[in-house]
């Protein structure tokens, strides 16, 4: 009975809808969805795009709505695609993208995109940022609010373990070995640890950091095989929990992703990896000289990109998607991108980006910024597979068993691959 | 008639949703391109061979171990001392009291900070001290029981309450009598006011059970169920598989085993609460 | 037993029931001061730490809480409103009418206090999504509203009331919904206050269903928003957090503080049927 109610209020609302909006024919109204997962000032960057983007374009309208963090965006857009009110396109983390193809709710680039120029647009962003918004030989994401995992070290504590505060640790044994000089003791008692590598909250994204230096990605690009007991993976995760148990640079156990940030501010660490996202609050919180490195190689750097890509919903009019990508077109112009980029301290998607003026003055006074996008022709895709939660998850769940001591690397990969082996078999 | 209103919103919000769930159970999860399908059983072998089903219900016996006998006694203790005749008596009461009007999410917060390594509380009074650091919420070992002393925390002051309401009904002559009979303290309690207390004390343990199936929050704040699902719990899996994995027939398999247990519970109490009656 | 040993063993006991109530303060206090300093003390005791407004300052332009008390205060008002309504009318029907079944319904509405809608999260949330009533504060509230500890509080209160009063209003020309709403609501002040309170204090600091069923800040109540606001992906400071988590309890804390024994009273009283 509700539901029939639904219809009729639906119906009549959309009576109503169309009879109001028959004066402004050719005019398209859009809603689009977005996350935030740095909060605050984002939200209004956002607007003021948005903003210049009617101005430009008076026949287009869009209602950007702020739908929380990841997992909420992607679930309130799939809410309101099964609702009357759909949206036409949204932000939504890069790794989604096998869950939204497998709910057959987005459209691929390639099928909209008309002219050799749009085309050719395609082409111009990052190739490593592209990975995660590209399978079955089809662009379905285009990247907008992207980082990468860096190494924040404190350049005071270097001087004091006598080492030199301009040359981060470059190589796995670097780490190591200025990581052992790095721990500082008192009376039996660790004061300073040499690194932190956080183990709670993202594991398997660390992870992939460790598996690309060591030469091995996590995933193929179908989203349906994952490389959990390769040989070189499992050597990355004897490493991350050799670090603790072995060298004794790290804690042993597993180290809290959100309270990872405090304990490098407070110097109880010398050296943290984490997300570019956290430059900012770095920059003004601490209290000593610090720096911002490249992760260090085993066999080459390596770091697994992160954040959202713009998508196109299926449930839209060819009208809607014309003006949906001339939105994100829009969005993504060197000159705009360089500008979110240094309000928001995400990476501009775009070589070309780098080559504004406004930029090039910006990274070279604060050469940290640059960072993260050198280390882009290192990176890799993010990890993401169809059933993606669970795959992750089964990662996760692998790391921290091997990092508790609870199994061996070599155990608890070999055990997480046979699952998601359980898992995948049925997308081969 | 005047029971339509309730009547409709119990049918569609607890029995009807425990009905599907049961029926949800012998499908699979679908999505646009698979409509779900009857699988039979599948979802149960499924649950039988996975292992974090296990080690969750594992972690969930433990936790009902760790915080039902532990918070129902701190929680008599805490009745008694607060009926007695200490000094600033009003005070005591409100600070046993008070984590019970805090949200569970709130306090999660403050309790992440006195877990932290290094700079939290516990650490930097271990520095103190002179004993080494630990990783609380990190160790596998450690973790569910941290989860636990903070829930006993959190319950404690709750049932309380509860035995201090039965403790001011007693009538005043029974210690009077009592003492005139050369009664010691202990005895008295343990022969004339425990028995007493006893219907108090089931309702209080049907709370406690009840909650050791239900208060997840602080998980989600503290650990997330890590590490490797050490301090997860049913009821968080059930989440975490319908709202992170969105498998909602998985899920329904897993309710259904949480529906069972409280069955199970609640048929006990009916058979052991009607031994009891006579208490009444 | 002398009287010296008996004076050392009150003041031991005393000293333990002090003891573990510093030990239940502890994590409101610590909340307290790592509220009211700048960062640097947050994890650093010094008697002499300067004190501040700042995090509350940025704790309040960080995230809307503003909007997330008024989501909380219309999520427990409403609940409040309906379950009074639902459940007193339920409870006279199981409390002073006689019908085929009744036992078996009442024994039904009992399965509720084991079967709360924690439990059913999941079918819950497909229900409110056909409902259409996903990320709407109704969508929170409507699973609850149906009490079954409500019922059972006001049926009990009820059949307490004396058959002459409700003979009395009848002789007087009332009918039964008259009656229910002079007689017997007035006798029950006592139960609504006790229940209120309690329902008040749970809806106020719910989380995981509202986390369900909310997506957006124009629904979710303080505790999600909370729960969200301190995430770890969100990159805030630890001293703000706090603040944010006063701001949450405030309201309930302050309420709690001054009413204090009002509180205590009527958990007492919902408690010993």
């Amino acid at each position: 009975m509700f539901r029939k109610l639904k219809t009729l209020i639906g119906g009549a609302a959309l009576a109503l809808g169309l009879s109001m909006n028959a004066p402004g024919a050719g005019a398209v109204e859009l809603t689009m969805y977005y996350p935030v997962a740095v909060g605050g000032p984002l939200t209004k960057i956002v607007d003021g795009l948005v903003a210049d983007f009617m101005k430009a374009n008076p026949g287009i309208k869009v209602n950007a709505i702020y739908a929380g963090n990841y997992n909420d965006a992607r679930i309130k857009a799939l809410a309101a695609l099964k609702s009357g009110k759909p949206a036409q396109l949204s932000v939504m983390f890069s790794i989604d993208i096998y869950e939204l193809i497998e709910q057959g709710a987005i459209v691929a680039f390639d099928d909209i995109v008309e002219t050799p120029e749009e085309k050719a647009w395609l082409k111009k962003f990052y190739p490593s940022l592209m990975e995660n918004g590209m399978t079955q030989g089809k662009v379905w994401g285009i990247p907008f609010q992207r980082s990468t995992i860096v190494m924040y070290y404190n350049k005071d504590a270097f001087r004091d373990a006598g080492l030199d505060p301009a040359k981060a640790p470059a190589t796995w044994d670097e780490l190591v070995s200025m990581g052992k000089k790095l721990v500082k003791k008192s009376g039996g008692q660790t004061v300073r640890w040499g690194a932190m590598i956080p183990s709670t909250g993202y594991p398997y994204w660390m992870f992939g950091a460790l598996t690309k230096q060591n030469g091995q990605v996590l995933m193929n690009a179908d989203g349906n095989k994952t490389f959990f007991d390769a040989p070189a993976t499992v050597e990355a995760l004897q490493f991350w929990r050799d670090l603790g148990n072995k060298h004794g640079v790290m804690p042993s156990g597993t180290i809290e992703w959100g309270t990872l940030r405090k304990n490098f501010l407070e110097g109880k660490t010398a050296i943290m990896w984490h997300s570019t996202g956290n430059l900012t609050v770095v920059k003004n919180k601490a209290k000593f000289d610090f720096g911002v490195a490249m992760l260090p190689a085993k066999k080459s750097r390596g770091t697994p990109t992160g954040g959202g890509n713009f998508y196109i919903f299926k449930k839209s009019s060819p009208a809607e998607r014309k003006a949906a990508m001339k939105l994100i077109r829009f969005l993504t112009e060197p000159g705009r991108t360089a500008e979110w980029s240094m309000k928001t301290g995400y990476i501009g998607t775009r070589p070309d980006a780098y080559q504004t003026e406004a930029l090039k003055k910006y990274v070279a006074g604060f050469p940290p910024a640059a960072v993260a996008r050198d280390q882009l022709k290192f990176a890799t895709a993010e990890l993401s597979t169809y059933q993606t939660g669970r795959v992750r998850k089964l990662l996760d769940d692998a790391i921290q068993a091997a990092l508790v001591g609870k199994k061996s690397p070599q155990d608890a990969l070999g055990s997480a691959q046979k699952q998601a082996d359980r898992l995948l078999k049925r997308y081969r | 008639m005047l029971l339509t209103p309730a009547a409709i919103l119990l049918i569609a919000f607890t029995y009807y949703p425990a009905v599907a769930t049961l029926g949800q159970s012998f499908f699979s999860a679908g999505t646009a391109l698979k409509p779900s399908v009857f699988v039979g059983v599948e979802n149960y072998s499924f649950m039988l061979d996975d292992e974090v089903f296990w080690q969750v219900l594992k972690n969930n016996l433990w936790y009902a171990v760790g915080t039902i006998p532990a918070s129902i006694a701190i929680a008599l203790l805490m009745a008694v001392w607060v009926n007695g005749k200490l000094p600033l008596r009003g005070f005591i009461r409100m600070s046993y009291f008070t984590p019970t009007v805090l949200p569970m999410i709130a306090v999660a917060n403050i309790w992440l900070f006195f877990y932290t390594p290094q700079i939290g509380l516990i650490d930097q009074v271990a520095g103190v001290l002179g004993l080494t650091t630990y990783n609380w919420l990190g160790d596998p070992d450690t973790v569910l029981t941290c989860i636990i002393v903070m829930t006993i925390w959190k319950e404690a002051g709750f049932f309380m309450i509860f035995y201090l309401a039965a403790l001011q009904s007693l009538p005043p002559e029974l210690e009077e009598a009592a003492k005139l009979e050369g009664a010691g303290r202990w005895y008295y309690f343990r022969r004339v006011v425990f028995p007493l207390l006893m219907p108090t004390t089931l309702f209080v343990l049907i709370n406690a059970i009840i909650n050791s199936f239900k208060l997840v929050d602080q998980l989600f704040i503290l650990t997330k169920g890590g590490p490797d699902n050490a301090s997860s719990l049913l009821l968080y899996y059930i989440y975490e598989v319908a709202f992170s994995f969105f498998d909602q027939a998985y899920a329904s398999t897993l309710t259904v085993v949480l529906l069972v247990s409280l069955a199970v519970i609640a048929i006990g109490q009916f058979v052991f609460l009607d031994k009891r009656i006579h208490y009444r | 037993m002398t009287r010296r040993a008996v004076s050392i063993r009150d003041g031991v006991e005393a000293g333990a029931a002090w003891l573990l109530a510093a030990i239940w303060l502890l994590p409101l206090l610590y909340a307290f001061w790592s509220a009211f300093h700048p960062s640097e003390y947050a994890v650093r005791f010094e008697l002499l730490a300067p004190l501040t407004l700042d995090n509350f300052r940025e704790a309040w332009s960080q995230a809307p809480f503003a909007r997330y008390y008024l989501n909380t205060f219309l999520l427990v008002t409403s609940i409040l409103a309906a379950q009074f309504v639902l459940c007193t009318l339920a409870a006279y029907a199981f409390a002073r009418f006689e019908f085929r079944g009744q036992n078996i319904a009442f024994a039904l509405v009992l399965v509720q206090l084991m079967i709360m809608p924690e439990v059913l999260i999941v079918e819950n949330y497909r229900t409110m999504s056909q409902l259409d009533l996903v990320d709407t504060i109704t969508g929170i509230g409507l699973p609850y509203m149906a009490s079954a500890f409500g019922i059972f509080l006001l049926r009990q209160t009820f059949k307490t009331v004396p058959k002459e009063l409700e003979e009395a209003a009848r002789v007087e020309g009332c009918n039964a919904l008259q009656i229910l709403w002079k007689v017997y609501v007035p006798l029950a002040r006592p139960t609504y206050i006790a229940y209120g309170l309690v329902s008040v204090s749970y809806h106020w600091n719910n989380f995981l269903w509202p986390l369900v069923i909310t997506n957006s800040v124009t629904t979710r109540p303080l505790t999600v928003g909370l729960a969200i606001f301190g995430a770890p992906e969100s990159g805030v400071e630890w001293p703000i957090i706090t603040a944010g988590t006063l701001l949450a309890v405030a309201p309930l804390l302050i309420a709690f503080l001054l009413f204090q024994r009002q509180f205590v009273q009527s958990f007492m009283h919902a408690g010993i049927k």
